[in-house]
């Protein structure tokens, strides 16, 4: 998938998307995280180690549920659920951190960094680090910390530092550039477990492998159920871990619609927006090529979703390439479709999705009507929706605190 | 030889770092005609971004300050417009990747090289993705400076062999900012770049006082300070100019041979 490698030039590269546009000091560090992860991705030791932790840890495989209720009230496409929601820590998050924590001690480090945005990320780091016996320090924007307390709370439990960040917006991107400053601070004993499928090579192909089990068992959970491939895959795209997990095995089966859902927020047309694909431009940041929501000098735009895990003004450079080559779709969806979708899937189906996955939900309400009643659609629901509720509640203009 | 050389030859060079439009762009003016008239043999101007990821709290302040201000690209086009009308000292623009990149390479380098700059800084492009900008530089005769890192080891050589107007040599991990001591050996950077070149090599990152910027610059061609001198900004505003001016002039003298 990926341009060949060349020994000197650029690496890790999807199309004109990618690179490594990090400081010299960060240079070396990438490159043995890359040599590293070359080895043990084809190391059966680490493998079984990895999948032993997957399945019962994390509780691998994910259900693929066959959401009979949703498929009548919409009248088209049969429509089944990943449910990553129910994955130890409540997401996707985890497979990624397992994997990266396990690479990490393999090589040595004895101490994991991370940003987080909502607080999920970082709750699946601290997890990690606590299992693996490592001590973890997460980087979570100032006004994040504030309006997601208790997974704060939850990351101290953990035995994690967390520490609030201030420069900037005090938001995600600004915990992500944070993180990578402390990272050229201290490299020697330290990893960076970065969080989605962005920053600089290798993290788009290590976090990718990490998450591709979704798409690995969606097929062939798919095919047990239905005999056939699935005419339709969604997925939320903030960076793009979750959805290039559920894509990423059915890249080669060109009949197999792959839809990414971005946050529009209040809409693309105002500037209260997360919709990269829709409103960004092709720019350099946080080490990678690909699309920013930026203004017309480069500077980088402050972005707005209801979901925080959404918030950030780029996405992964794989996705970017996907878009370029027109082999995925990628929609937006506002706030309120998003919280409509929320409720939607709770009285529904009983099942109380994370806001992030509310926009592919969304998305599937529109698609699934217009599809024939003998296609299939899978909606990958990336996290539950626990750490919502009192967001949603407020959305709804509930006085409900926690 | 490229303009930026000549920084080289008035002994060891001093290096000043600002960022463009703290507090505005009037007051960079003056603080740049009082760091030439002082003793600065090269000055480094430096375009706000957004998220500057290589600066500490100082120059991020700067930044922020500048953009609020409402400072944008062209507009620091103009104000150097202004200046070479007197500072023939070199100079070169030290931002970040997004605001050439963006600005459209091609564009951005045809201007700053018909506004008379000598070079660019880009901190988050290292030697393998200088392909993006090194080549555009050279055609217009603008030097893309390569940075080396006390982590960067056995690609010294290789970096230094393909660099041009001075190599940027980081005296520490970390970011930009003040620190209390230098521990890394920046005497051993500045050997590997001179193994195989014979390019200019200055020491920047944590350099603040006379004592720490005659000790590096006893092991190198020249010294680099950006956070002091952005910090007299922050403390002075508007008034910050004699206190720069003077700070310049202690600083050139500190590396100066008695």
């Amino acid at each position: 998938m990926e341009r060949r490698m060349t020994k000197t030039g650029s690496r890790g590269r999807f199309g004109v998307h990618g690179g490594q546009y990090i400081p010299e000091t960060l240079m070396n560090a990438v490159i043995e995280l890359e040599e590293a992860y070359n080895h043990y991705k084809n190391d059966p030791q680490f493998q079984a180690e990895l999948t032993e932790l997957f399945n019962n840890y994390a509780g691998r495989p994910s259900r693929l549920y066959y959401a009979k209720k949703m498929t009548e009230d919409l009248g088209g496409a049969k429509i089944y659920l990943k449910r990553e929601d129910l994955n130890h820590t409540g997401a996707h998050k985890i497979n990624n951190v397992l994997g990266q924590t396990l690479l990490a001690k393999k090589m040595g480090k004895t101490r994991v960094i991370a940003e987080t945005g909502a607080g999920q990320h970082g709750v699946a780091a601290a997890t990690a680090a606590a299992l693996m016996g490592m001590e973890c320090e997460v980087f979570m924007g100032e006004e994040d910390t504030k309006r997601q307390a208790l997974n704060v709370y939850k990351m101290r439990l953990l035995g994690a530092t967390v520490h609030p960040v201030s420069s900037g917006t005090g938001t995600l991107k600004d915990a992500v550039s944070e993180t990578m400053r402390e990272w050229t601070n201290r490299i020697a004993d330290t990893h960076y477990v970065l969080g989605s499928v962005m920053g600089p090579h290798p993290f788009p192909t290590i976090v990718r492998d990490f998450q591709a089990v979704i798409s690995k068992e969606i097929k062939e959970q798919c095919l047990a159920a239905e005999g056939k491939l699935p005419d339709a895959v969604l997925a939320c795209v903030g960076g793009g871990s979750n959805a290039i997990g559920a894509f990423y095995h059915f890249i080669e089966d060109e009949g197999v619609r792959l839809i990414g859902c971005e946050a529009a927020g209040r809409g693309v047309d105002t500037f209260e927006t997360a919709a990269t694909i829709a409103t960004g431009r092709l720019g350099i940041f946080h080490g990678m090529k690909s699309y920013f929501c930026q203004d017309e000098y480069g500077q980088i735009a402050p972005v707005y979703s209801i979901s925080a895990g959404l918030d950030y003004p780029g996405i992964g450079p794989e996705h970017a390439w996907l878009h370029d080559t027109g082999r995925a779709e990628y929609v937006a969806i506002t706030d309120d479709e998003a919280v409509d979708a929320f409720e939607y899937l709770s009285r529904m189906e009983g099942i109380i999705p994370a806001i992030e996955s509310a926009h592919a939900v969304a998305y599937a309400k529109k698609l699934a009507p217009q599809m024939e009643k003998d296609q299939v659609m899978v909606i990958n629901i990336s996290g539950r929706g626990d750490k919502d509720c009192a967001a949603i509640a407020r959305y709804r203009g509930e006085d409900l605190h926690e | 030889m490229s303009n930026i050389r000549k920084a080289f030859e008035n002994g060891k060079a001093f290096i000043p770092f600002i960022t463009c439009g703290d507090p505005d762009l009037d007051t960079t003016k003056a603080i740049v005609h009082a760091m030439a008239e002082n003793g600065a043999d090269l000055i480094e101007l430096g375009i706000p971004f957004s998220d500057p990821t290589a600066e500490g709290p100082v120059i991020q302040g700067a930044n922020l300050r500048a953009l609020r201000g409402g400072v944008m690209t062209d507009k620091i086009f103009d104000m150097v417009v202004e200046l070479r009308k007197d500072v023939k000292l070199p100079m070169v623009f030290m931002t970040y990747a997004n605001v050439v990149y963006s600005y459209g390479t091609e564009r951005f380098l045809d201007r700053a090289a018909a506004i008379g700059m000598d070079g660019l800084i880009l901190p988050d492009v290292p030697y393998e993705e200088k392909a993006d900008f090194s080549g555009a530089c050279r055609e217009r005769g603008l030097d893309l400076i390569s940075l080396i890192a006390p982590t960067s080891h056995e690609r010294i050589a290789m970096i230094a062999k393909e660099a041009d107007g001075f190599v940027y040599c980081v005296s520490s991990l970390g970011v930009t900012g003040m620190r209390s001591e230098i521990t890394t050996d920046v005497g051993a950077m500045v050997k590997l770049v001179k193994s195989v070149s014979d390019i200019p090599a200055a020491i920047g990152f944590g350099i603040s006082n006379p004592e720490t910027a005659a000790k590096m610059a006893a092991q190198s061609d020249g010294v680099i300070v950006g956070s002091a001198i952005v910090k007299l900004i922050e403390k002075y505003g508007h008034d910050a100019v004699p206190y720069v001016a003077q700070f310049v002039r202690e600083m050139k003298a500190a590396i100066s041979p008695n």
